[in-house]
């Protein structure tokens, strides 16, 4: 882990600041490697609420191409992604809770929201199948997780223009969906299954919780506030 | 079967800021209150605290703070030719719901409005000629002055120990503070944020054009304080999670922070949460209303509440909805211009921009609305409109910090939203932002207004509030002309790249703008032209009175909750000292 590149690292170097604080990086970002691939997991924290194998399947594939392994930190699924849609699908947030579901379900002009009468996790349940629909349609048979990685940047790049056809369903909505839940998971505490070890949070460099800099703004003015290891909600419980 | 309750001296409809705010001062007056609050019980002890508190994707995306989309919403459409659609979960604007309402997540700008902004419609004719306000902008001078209302913004300033620097101390100007706002008769309760290194460089550049920079005036105690009721406040901790979230340092004013620890033990008060009301009972005849009907949420009972005095202190579309299905006054109709609720919707007109610095390190995650600096130069009539084609400004906020990761990432105009390019790029900038707002305002338009839908119902099967909005040609020239002092600020400053994001032509309801919903039950002179007076007492009905910015005539180019917190004390003290000892008009028409 030692030779990676880190972002910290790069950060420092072009703010130029010392050595020490490249140090206190770079043991934080030491700890980064996964502990097991969310992808297969069938028991354990990461067994899955409510997503099929297909759909766990296409947010695996598609959450490694919207947050790609590289030397900043590990892929969307290997950074609990994948997980976490699945138990935000299955909360009362993916049921439709607090959303209003009277009818009448018309069109409308996109100045005016989402007006379709599908809960979150319905609308990825319809969305998946559509995408993958699509994309046997397109790709001789074979479905999004199927596709090579060339072919997925090429699908979700068409989706995320409107350009994917997908059967009764928008693609560029669905895309602007699945890109704000893939961000959500891999950006948001690790409680709720995603950002697993703090991996996009040591890639920012943010520090996390207690968050109280009162006697740090001085102190920190115009230089990196760095920490060793972030802390989260569970660090705290 | 609607159950009928004791009748009490007063009952206080929403329990949010200004609910607690009167239901404490009329307890101090002796009456007995009765506190209705359509959401939850928030009790800052248990709720708002470390570590829970700081989570982003429960507070920031999931929006746990806001009024429920499934009991009732707002329909909206960007004119009258078209089906109004309900918004289905919120997005431009936020409304909470529970014990202390929207003031649990609001940003706590905490403003005071120009003396101008009171008398519009007089000094623009005075400055521009008779003939000067075009036709369709249905602007009115406010029924009251910045002078009428100076002792209560200095009260609500000490219940909520805002923190800031003063411009103007009894007619003296002062450097460093806004130079431009109406004479305080008091020093703000505790001092400025310290600001953020991103205000201090927006300072500099606004100082090297001739503008007047200031700290941003914040409602959240810098150092601990003691407020008005004796609530023990603590200081602001720079956390970066203020937005959409309430503060476990018990620093950033609420009414469940300031005013509730007191009013829970006041023995002449009664909270009743998950208590939905319905409808006012209004007797026409008796120009009165004898109560309000509720339904119970947490068991479907409907009772029906009598009230020698009714407050209605929701958020603007609660009191407007209220009004209009309770059939108190006269609905508005955009194509007569007759009627008056509903009237005068306005709404904030905010535009942003981002400046990228390579060569800065700005701690993004640290921070607090009250750390940016603000210019106040082009707000308002602060500056001359001779020639400009527009009415109305706003200030112009910068700043850094305040950015958690998952709503906070910036990156240079053209980065992909994903993939490896994205995530070097949302790295190599993530401690390099610093961000800019012009606060503009609305001034009224006849076009836009709240009414009843005609489709659409709620869970306890009434029409939903209809809006009809949209941005006006006024408007988007006034922003326009901000957004051209934004960029001379950036240039100044001499950024590695920057962005100016215009306001789009069609007000859209998706991305989060401005929770600043004003206008709809407006006060005014008289009954031909205003739904309250004064003193915010009804016209039709001498017992009710409506607190909040749904009595603003239009929005000026600040922050509204200053004001509201004013009114309101300066609503219940002409309650306490004239209405109680003679129930009646307290303006004669």
């Amino acid at each position: 882990m030692a030779d990676i590149k880190l972002p910290r690292r790069e950060f420092l170097k072009g703010a130029g600041v010392g050595a020490a604080g490249v140090a206190a990086a770079a043991s934080g970002i030491a700890a980064c490697t996964p502990q097991q691939s969310a992808s297969n997991a069938s028991t354990g924290p990461d067994a899955r609420q409510v997503l099929t194998p297909e759909e766990d399947a296409f947010f695996t594939a598609a959450t490694d191409t919207i947050i790609p392994k590289d030397e900043l930190s590990p892929s969307g699924s290997e950074c609990g992604c994948v997980t976490f849609i699945d138990r935000q699908l299955a909360s009362a947030w993916g049921g439709g809770a607090k959303m209003y579901r009277t009818g009448p379900f018309l069109k409308g002009t996109p100045e005016q929201g989402y007006q379709l009468p599908l809960t979150p996790h319905q609308f990825f349940v319809a969305g998946v199948r559509a995408a993958n629909e699509w994309s046997e349609k397109t790709y001789g048979g074979k479905v999004f997780a199927a596709l090579t990685p060339e072919q997925r940047i090429e699908a979700l790049t068409a989706m995320q223009q409107g350009k994917a056809e997908f059967n009764g369903f928008d693609s560029r909505l669905f895309f602007q969906r699945l890109l704000t839940i893939t961000m959500e998971g891999f950006f948001s505490d690790p409680i709720y299954g995603g950002n697993k070890n703090k991996a996009s949070w040591r890639m920012l460099g943010f520090p996390g919780l207690p968050a109280t800099y009162a006697d740090k703004i001085d102190e920190y003015r115009n230089k990196p506030y760095v920490v060793a290891e972030p802390q989260s909600i569970a660090d705290f419980s | 079967m609607v159950t009928k309750l004791k009748e009490v001296d007063a009952v206080v409809i929403g329990v949010g800021l200004t609910g607690p705010m009167i239901a404490k001062e009329l307890t101090m007056a002796g009456l007995t209150v009765v506190g209705l609050e359509r959401g939850p019980d928030r009790r800052p002890h248990e709720e708002f605290v470390l570590p829970r508190i700081r989570d982003e994707l429960k507070y920031g995306a999931r929006m746990e703070l806001m009024q429920d989309n499934s009991v009732d919403t707002v329909t909206f459409r960007n004119n009258s030719d078209m089906t109004a659609l309900p918004i289905r979960r919120w997005g431009a604007f936020l409304p909470g719901e529970g014990v202390g309402g929207t003031s649990n997540h609001w940003g706590g700008l905490h403003w005071r409005y120009l003396p101008t902004d009171f008398k519009l419609k007089t000094t623009l004719r005075e400055r521009y000629g008779a003939n000067a306000i075009p036709a369709d902008m249905t602007i009115e001078d406010w029924p009251l002055s910045y002078d009428d209302l100076e002792p209560f913004y200095d009260k609500f300033d000490k219940l909520c120990g805002v923190s800031g620097k003063a411009g103007n101390l009894n007619g003296q100007k002062i450097d460093g503070g806004n130079v431009f706002e109406g004479p305080r008769a008091n020093e703000y309760p505790n001092k400025a944020l310290k600001s953020s290194e991103g205000g201090l460089m927006y300072a500099a550049a606004c100082k090297s054009l001739g503008f007047h920079p200031f700290p941003a005036p914040f409602s959240a105690a810098s150092a601990p304080y003691t407020n008005i009721y004796g609530v023990t406040l603590g200081s602001c901790e720079y956390c970066g999670f203020c937005g959409r979230n309430s503060c476990e340092a018990n620093a950033k004013a609420s009414g469940a922070t300031n005013v509730m620890p007191v009013l829970r033990s006041e023995p002449k008060f009664e909270l009743r949460t998950r208590a939905f009301v319905t409808k006012l009972n209004y007797d026409k005849q008796a120009k009165k209303v004898s109560g309000v009907f509720y339904t119970d949420m947490k068991t479907g009972e409907e009772y029906e509440q009598p009230a020698n005095i009714v407050v209605l202190a929701g958020f603007v579309f609660s009191n407007v909805h209220m009004m209009l299905y309770s059939g108190i006054g006269e609905p508005y109709d955009p194509k007569t211009g007759k009627g008056l609720v509903g009237k005068n919707y306005c709404y904030q007109f905010e535009a942003p921009a981002t400046a990228f610095f390579e060569n800065k390190n700005l701690n993004p995650f640290m921070g607090a609305p009250g750390d940016a600096v603000i210019i106040d130069d082009f707000n308002g009539e602060n500056f001359d409109h001779t020639g400009l084609g527009f009415f109305g400004g706003g200030y112009i906020r910068g700043g850094s910090g305040g950015a958690p990761p998952i709503g906070g990432r910036d990156v240079p105009e053209g980065t992909p939203s994903w993939g490896s390019q994205w995530k070097k790029e949302t790295v190599r900038w993530y401690y390099h932002v610093v961000d800019f707002n012009t606060q503009g305002s609305v001034y009224a338009n006849r076009a836009n207004y709240l009414d009843l839908d005609p489709t659409y119902k709620d869970s306890v099967g009434r029409p939903l509030p209809r809006l009809t909005y949209n941005g006006t040609d006024n408007d988007h020239k006034m922003s326009a002309y901000l957004l051209t002092k934004v960029d001379a600020i950036i240039k100044a400053m001499n950024p590695s790249s920057y962005e100016i994001r215009p306001r789009p032509k069609m007000f859209t309801v998706v991305p989060y703008q401005s929770t600043h919903n004003t206008g709809g039950t407006m006060m005014g002179s008289a009954p031909g032209n205003s739904v309250v007076n004064r003193y915010l007492q009804a016209w039709d009905a001498h017992n009710l009175f409506i607190m909040g910015a749904s009595v603003f005539p239009q929005q000026p180019g600040y922050n509204p909750t200053g004001t509201v917190g004013a009114l309101a004390y300066w609503s219940v003290e002409k309650i306490k000292t004239d209405y109680l000892k003679s129930p009646g008009p307290l303006v004669h028409a």
